[in-house]
């Protein structure tokens, strides 16, 4: 009962604080926003006190989960949260791609133009769909890789609930204006500041997980979920050190100035590539991909050397960003010579994901989830190859500022961490809710072929559209003059901004046959069709050792 | 551990005899390619690391074996550029304006370069193709506001036009004949219809007529009693289908009642003369361009004279 009256009146307090703090706000955003948290802690407030189970309290004994079970209430919530915000994410990113190309759906009116829009798109999709797919299935792999229920599961909970309000006081702060200016980086200091709360938390139930394991080692996959938590804890804090202009206002200003301050912002802004987007996912990756194929991992020293000198050297390379400009020329140099290094190590993860499917290429051509995960693989290694590539200071004056870095971008997005999301979303999501099996493999089929035509359309449009308007903007005539103004080269975009659209159209549609699917499965239904090949899952190995002591690592 | 490991069927390899939740991992070796590829990057990043600048010391960097530098190459790059450019620019300063049409290869070079410095400076306002749009001239037409003569755009272009706080700038500035209660809205109609019959845009009618009163009292000061303009003005000519703003009904009303104040930048204060002389070579040279005054008047009069002639021999 006290602890039950120490929570509630913690959340009365947040209450209390963010009414407070709204009412006295000194601009509109930090109302809004102060109001948005009051809301949460009301909601967390009503539920605490309902959901008590009054008479467990009064009799004394509170009732304990079943140490049986894995704990996967918090990633059921992950898989709806990483749908739920894909769906919103690439949405807003199919309007801002349609926006480039009529200006005219900028709709005049500051809510809905391309500049609040677009870091909309980035952080939900990054972020939101991302982070939701990362914190679920780290909770899954964790759990089964060390044999052990999730440690603090209150936490565990927190961390999801609290992953979700960073990401509404990130969306509707973009929206009102809201912004640090930072790309990847653009919530204020308050919201950084939750998200830091948040993130320390989810830090301390996947170590304490580990911490807690079964198993005498810690599997390659949880090596890589821990990278990322540790490393994107380390960029956040740092690159989000500012100066508030007033505790109860939303503006502050950096703590770095200049060109430190930019060569801060592309450390972070690399790493989070580097980290949230490549180690977490190949981290999905080392998980999924064997348990689809049924195969051991192709490489167990592959794995070793490239995790250690792929985190070694992913740190180093932001500075690739900044080619020539005001950055002194030896950092530029370190960022591109580091970039160059990191070829190899970035292609260890695809070799032991291919390779895996030594003796299950087969499943190839009768499994749409191991033939996701196999594209998902080549898009990394084709974006892992272009990245070195455009860090080249000679291919970099090119391509920097165009849309070949969009398209960059994009083919390792919608390639590499869009379809190992939804491939990993189709494993989870019948042994998640107790199903056979799911609604439809061929429309998982669907999905496959939706989507790849759309990267295709989408990157290829962008490789020509980038190359084109780095081109343009170089080209000399004879006298020695500029061929083309800014405006020639936004016009000559126009085609290609439309291929571009129609591509992020095919893959949106793609999304939603997964919505489908995944609807219908949790629903309990299954669709009439020819079977394909499906992966079985043993449901009496998928339980935590119980009673038995964590084991000490092995010498 | 050791005894876990197994010999996997399917490639040969033995296991590593750890397992979790049924992944076990080969104990393949690296694949040499990739281990090598690896090598090979670092060596190369060690070569490089030599010879441009790296390391960053107490002080300063390391400058590297071959003394690059970014801005060491951009200034090389700048510098070849100027030495092409810099006899043209003495030459097109040096030349009287008058005399610049005779050279023709120092007026073709004039000319591209103003191509470009238009790209770079006037296509926010004037388009890509100099054709203007809604208070923004189209320069390809030979209808000018302040004169068409290369010297008369050069004065346009260092002063510019109602540029504030600079004594030189071409100004002028038409009365908000409705806002300030001159004219009542009416009224207003009235001259609308007569300036869109000037411009036959409209065929002749009572509140024309009227207008035409109210024209010769409020107007022809500075659009002329013939309504052809003032270029000492800056006053346009109303009776050809080219305006500014537009000659529907409701362009001409907002005019009239609240006037219009365009303003363009004086470049004379961000470009160079040379720079300068090259646009205005160029904005010269995109159809509309007059000859020098002095001559104009002549040619002018010659043109007039045959116009004149011309229609009476078809009358006759």
């Amino acid at each position: 009962m006290d602890t039950l009256l120490l929570k509630a009146g913690g959340w009365l307090a947040i209450v209390f604080f963010a009414f407070i703090a709204m009412v006295l706000a000194a601009d509109a955003g930090f109302a809004v926003h102060m109001a948005i948290i009051a809301l949460a802690a009301g909601i967390t407030l009503w539920v605490t006190i309902n959901k008590a189970d009054y008479a467990a309290i009064g009799r004394g004994i509170l009732k304990a989960p079943d140490p049986g079970v894995y704990d996967d209430d918090p990633v059921r919530w992950g898989v709806i949260a990483t749908i739920f915000w894909g769906i919103a994410g690439m949405a807003v990113g199919l309007i801002i791609a349609l926006q480039l190309a009529f200006p005219v759906l900028n709709l005049n009116n500051e809510f809905t133009t391309f500049g609040r829009l677009r870091p909309l798109h980035t952080s939900a999709v990054i972020f939101a769909f991302g982070g939701n797919a990362l914190i679920a299935t780290s909770y899954y792999v964790v759990q089964r890789t060390c044999r052990a229920r999730l440690a603090f599961p209150g936490l565990a909970r927190f961390v999801f609930w609290g992953y979700q309000l960073f990401i509404v006081l990130a969306a509707t702060g973009y929206l009102m204006g809201v912004t640090q200016s930072k790309e990847y980086a653009e919530p204020e200091w308050y919201v950084d500041l939750w998200l830091t709360i948040v993130w320390l938390s989810y830090a301390a139930v996947f170590i304490g997980t580990i911490v807690r394991r079964s198993e005498p080692h810690i599997y390659v996959a949880n090596w890589f979920y821990l990278a990322f938590i540790l490393t994107i804890a380390m960029l956040h804090v740092v690159n989000g050190l500012s100066m508030p202009v007033s505790l109860l206002g939303s503006k502050s200003y950096s703590a770095f100035a200049g060109v430190q301050d930019a060569l801060t912002q592309w450390w972070y802004g690399h790493n989070a590539v580097g980290f949230f987007l490549t180690a977490g996912f190949l981290a999905m990756m080392y998980y999924f991909v064997p348990k689809q194929a049924e195969r051991p991992v192709y490489s167990y020293r592959l794995s070793i050397i490239h995790f250690w000198s792929l985190i070694f050297l992913y740190i180093w390379a932001g500075p690739h960003h900044l080619h020539y400009t005001a950055l002194p020329d030896w950092a530029q140099t370190l960022g591109m010579v580091f970039s160059i290094v990191l070829w190899m190590p970035s292609w260890g993860g695809m070799i032991n994901g291919l390779m895996t499917l030594n003796g299950a290429w087969d499943k190839i051509r009768t499994d749409p989830i191991i033939r996701m995960m196999v594209l998902a693989l080549a898009f990394y290694g084709m974006s892992t190859f272009e990245g070195p590539m455009m860090s080249i200071k000679a291919v970099n004056s090119l391509s920097h500022y165009t849309d070949w870095t969009i398209g960059h971008v994009h083919s390792g997005a919608l390639g590499w961490n869009g379809m190992i999301t939804f491939a990993c979303l189709y494993y989870l999501v019948p042994r998640l809710w107790g199903k056979e099996r799911l609604y439809s493999l061929r429309m998982v089929n669907w999905h496959f072929w939706l989507s790849t035509l759309g990267i295709v359309l989408y990157a290829a449009s962008m490789w020509v559209a980038g190359i084109m308007q780095g081109l343009m903007w170089r080209e000399y005539g004879d006298d020695g003059y500029l061929v083309y103004a800014f405006s020639e080269v936004v016009s000559a975009m126009l085609p290609m901004y439309l291929i571009r659209a129609a591509g992020g159209l095919l893959y949106l549609a793609g999304a939603i046959v997964l919505v489908y699917n995944v609807w219908m499965t949790i629903a309990g239904k299954q669709r009439d069709e020819k079977p394909m090949t499906e992966t079985p899952h043993n449901e009496d190995l998928d339980k935590p050792i119980v009673g038995k002591p964590a084991i000490a690592p092995a010498e | 551990m050791v005894d876990k490991q197994r010999v996997d069927e399917a490639t040969g390899t033995k296991t590593v005899g750890h397992e979790w939740d049924g992944i076990e991992e080969l104990d393949t070796p690296m694949p040499r390619w990739w281990l090598w590829t690896l090598y090979a990057t670092i060596i190369w990043a060690l070569v490089y690391v030599v010879l441009y600048p790296a390391w960053p010391m107490l002080n300063s960097a390391t400058e590297g074996v071959l003394g690059w530098s970014s801005r060491g190459e951009y200034q090389k790059a700048v510098d070849a550029r100027e030495a092409e450019l810099e006899p043209i620019r003495q030459a097109l300063v040096s030349t009287d304006i008058h005399d610049l049409p005779k050279n023709s290869a120092l007026l073709n070079e004039a000319i591209q370069g103003g191509r470009s410095a238009f790209k770079v400076h006037c296509v926010q306002c004037h388009g890509a193709g100099a054709a203007g749009s809604k208070g923004y001239p189209n320069l390809n037409d030979d209808e000018w506001l302040w004169g068409g003569d290369m010297e008369a755009i050069e004065y346009t272009l260092v002063h510019g036009i109602r540029n504030p706080d600079h004594d030189d700038t071409r100004f002028s500035q038409m009365p908000a004949f409705g806002r300030d209660g001159i004219l009542q809205p009416n009224e207003i109609q009235d001259l609308v219809s007569h300036v869109r019959v000037l411009s036959n845009r409209e065929k002749p009618s009572a509140s024309a007529t009227r207008g035409a009163a109210l024209f010769e009292v409020n107007c022809t000061i500075c659009h002329g009693s013939d309504a052809k303009g003032d270029r000492i003005q800056g006053a346009p000519n109303l009776t050809d289908a080219i305006n500014l703003y537009g000659l529907d009904r409701a362009s001409l009303t907002d005019t009239i009642t609240n006037s219009r104040y365009g303003v363009m930048p004086r470049w004379g204060q961000r470009l160079d003369a040379a720079t300068i002389r090259m646009l205005t070579a160029y904005v010269h040279s995109l159809g509309g361009g007059e000859a020098a005054p002095v001559e104009k008047d002549s040619a002018e009069q010659a043109a007039a004279t045959s116009e004149e002639a011309t229609p009476a021999d078809e009358q006759s």
